[in-house]
């Protein structure tokens, strides 16, 4: 057989560790990736303006890019479109971030890795586009990737175990953590984490890390809430203050539990939603609950094109190099029953314990409750929940033409999912015909191979 | 080592790697767009949102949460109805 051609699209733990596995068993990988340097969101650091102390498992990141030796890496390039077939291919622009004069390449490949990661997941709540009010992710990327923070007095607020490094890296960097603000409740959370302990054993490591993120709270004596929500944003021209109010366990507010703390600065995340584009433009089945399907060789349905990391679940580093060792392996045409599957399988196997944890902080369908009529859902057209609940019963594009909503320079990233929480459907909106932003110049000068926009079904 | 670039016309320090984004925030400045008569500045860090766009030496709509700057680079806001 002739070596067989990958190419990796993300180059987070997931992407690394394919592409150095791939090319460790004989393959010719490219890795591509729109980031400067390698790492994806988990190793976001920069060598000279990331505080040590923010940066985890720094020794693996290390061993991953030393094993990329032979492999052909691609920084500051953007997948925008990728196209089944034999070859399979990847269309990639590169040069600075959404520059006028980008460089167009296309790849082809025998295989491919799908591993572009995921994004916060933010709820809109009134107040949530005044300025100081950020995603909890551009908290950890504004930290790692240029040592700044937002502000003096931050409000950490959402769901999962995500916000105990945020609230690290507030205070490493200075700032004061007014509150952690935390939707499940305690009893969820004893019974959701403490159930069938004996299984996170096996993933001590995660375990280990989000202890010393609890340890270093303790330390500052930083409030943590549980069971509510940062219902309002307050302020006029920026943020002054946030309600903090309880929540049921559908995360209904609670009437007259409101509290208020001041702050000039709140970081909101209550999850990650995975970057679906690529995989749905290759045709891969998505699962309802809307990740990629894969099979035990993390093979997609789709022949050739293989997915790892974030985008097949939401389970964290490790899980996402455990996954992204099994692709690499199997996209080079390594066989399941292959001794050297047997430690990424096993690993695999743990994390998936972690990763089914986090489920405790699964957002509920009550938090619409906390919306006015003129809340603003989709940031980029400033379009309301009264204006989205209104077209409820049109159909996914009528709403979307009436309203706007997700029609806007994000394409509906941001707000997808709440507004189909708030039309309680799905409105199709991960399904993009670019996968990342282009230039209209840039559009004009591809020729296709397949037409660019695909009728909606 | 440190940069500096023009944003509206006023020169803002930086240090070597930031992105125009975090140059910026560091320079006290939390908004740089308007949108719908909002002010609007970084939301989600990462090239989700578009919420941070500005004109780079003349090229509109850079995200500049993901554009590392460059000495002399002359950044502008942008508005948006
Ligand atoms: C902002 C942010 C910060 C985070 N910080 C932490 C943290 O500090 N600690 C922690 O435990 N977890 C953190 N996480 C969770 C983290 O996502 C995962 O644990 C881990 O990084 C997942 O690995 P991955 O390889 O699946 O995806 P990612 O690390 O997300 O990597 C995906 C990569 O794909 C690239 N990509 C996507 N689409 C394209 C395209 N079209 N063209 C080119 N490249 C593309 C992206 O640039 C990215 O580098 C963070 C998540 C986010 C969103
Ligand atoms: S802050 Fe979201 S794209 Fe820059």
């Amino acid at each position: 057989m002739s070596v067989r051609r990958i190419v990796v699209i993300g180059a987070g733990p997931a992407g690394l560790a394919a592409a150095a596995s791939a090319a460790r068993a004989g393959a010719d990988v490219v890795i591509v990736d729109e980031g400067e340097r390698v790492g994806g969101q988990f190793w976001r650091h920069h060598p000279a303006l990331t505080d040590q102390r923010l940066q985890h498992q720094l020794g693996r990141f290390r061993e991953l890019e030393s094993a990329l030796g032979g492999v052909r890496v691609l920084s500051s390039a953007s997948v925008w479109r990728v196209e089944s077939g034999a070859p399979l291919r990847v269309h990639a622009l590169t040069g600075p971030v959404d520059g006028a004069e980008r460089r167009a390449e296309t790849l082809e490949a025998d295989a491919v890795v799908l591993a572009t990661g995921a994004h916060d997941r933010v709820l809109p709540v009134p107040g949530w586009t005044l300025p100081g009010v950020t995603s909890a992710g551009a908290v950890q990327a504004l930290a790692k990737r240029d040592g700044v923070s937002l502000g003096a007095r931050t409000v950490v607020a959402g769901a999962g175990p995500f916000l105990l490094p945020v609230a690290q890296s507030v205070a490493v960097l200075g700032g004061e953590v007014a509150e952690v603000v935390e939707a499940a409740s305690i009893g969820a959370i004893l019974r959701g984490w403490g159930a069938r302990a004996w299984e996170l054993t096996a993933a001590a490591g995660k375990a280990g890390e989000l202890g010393s993120y609890v340890a270093s709270l303790m330390k500052t004596r930083t409030p943590y809430r549980f069971g509510s929500a940062v219902t309002r944003i307050h302020g006029d021209s920026s943020v002054e203050a946030v309600t903090v109010q309880r929540i049921d366990a559908d995360w209904r507010p609670v009437a007259g539990t409101e509290r208020t703390v001041e702050c000039d600065a709140v970081a909101l995340g209550h999850g990650f939603t995975p970057r679906l584009e690529a995989a749905i433009q290759f045709g891969c089945d998505i699962t309802p609950e809307r990740f990629v399907r894969t099979d035990e060789q993390q093979l997609t349905t789709v022949p050739g094109v293989f997915a790892a990391g974030e985008i097949t679940g939401i389970g964290g580093a490790d899980a996402a190099l455990a996954e992204g060792e099994i692709a690499g392996l199997s996209a080079a045409g390594i066989r399941a029953s292959d001794p050297l599957l047997r430690a990424p399988v096993a690993a695999r196997r743990r994390m998936r314990a972690f990763a089914a944890r986090l489920a405790t902080h699964a957002i509920r369908p009550g938090w619409t409750g906390w919306l006015d009529d003129d809340t603003i859902v989709c940031r980029c057209e400033a379009a309301t929940k009264a204006a989205i609940a209104e077209y409820s019963a049109a159909s996914s594009r009528g709403m979307r033409l009436a309203t706007r909503a997700g029609l806007g320079a994000c394409q509906g990233r941001t707000c997808g999912r709440s507004v189909e929480d708030i039309l309680g459907a799905p409105s199709g909106i991960d399904r993009r015909p670019v996968l990342s932003s282009v230039r209209i110049g840039e559009l004009a000068a591809h020729r296709p191979t397949h037409p660019l926009i695909e009728e909606e079904s | 080592m440190s940069i500096r670039i023009e944003f509206d016309g006023q020169p803002l320090d930086g240090r070597d790697g930031q992105s125009i984004g975090g140059i910026l925030l560091s320079n006290g400045r939390r908004t740089w767009r308007t949108a719908g008569g909002s002010q609007r500045g970084i939301f989600c860090g990462i090239g989700i949102c578009q919420d941070c766009v500005v004109t780079v030496n003349g090229v509109e709509g850079v995200r500049a949460c993901q554009r590392t700057a460059c000495d002399g680079d002359r950044v502008e806001r942008e508005v948006r109805a």
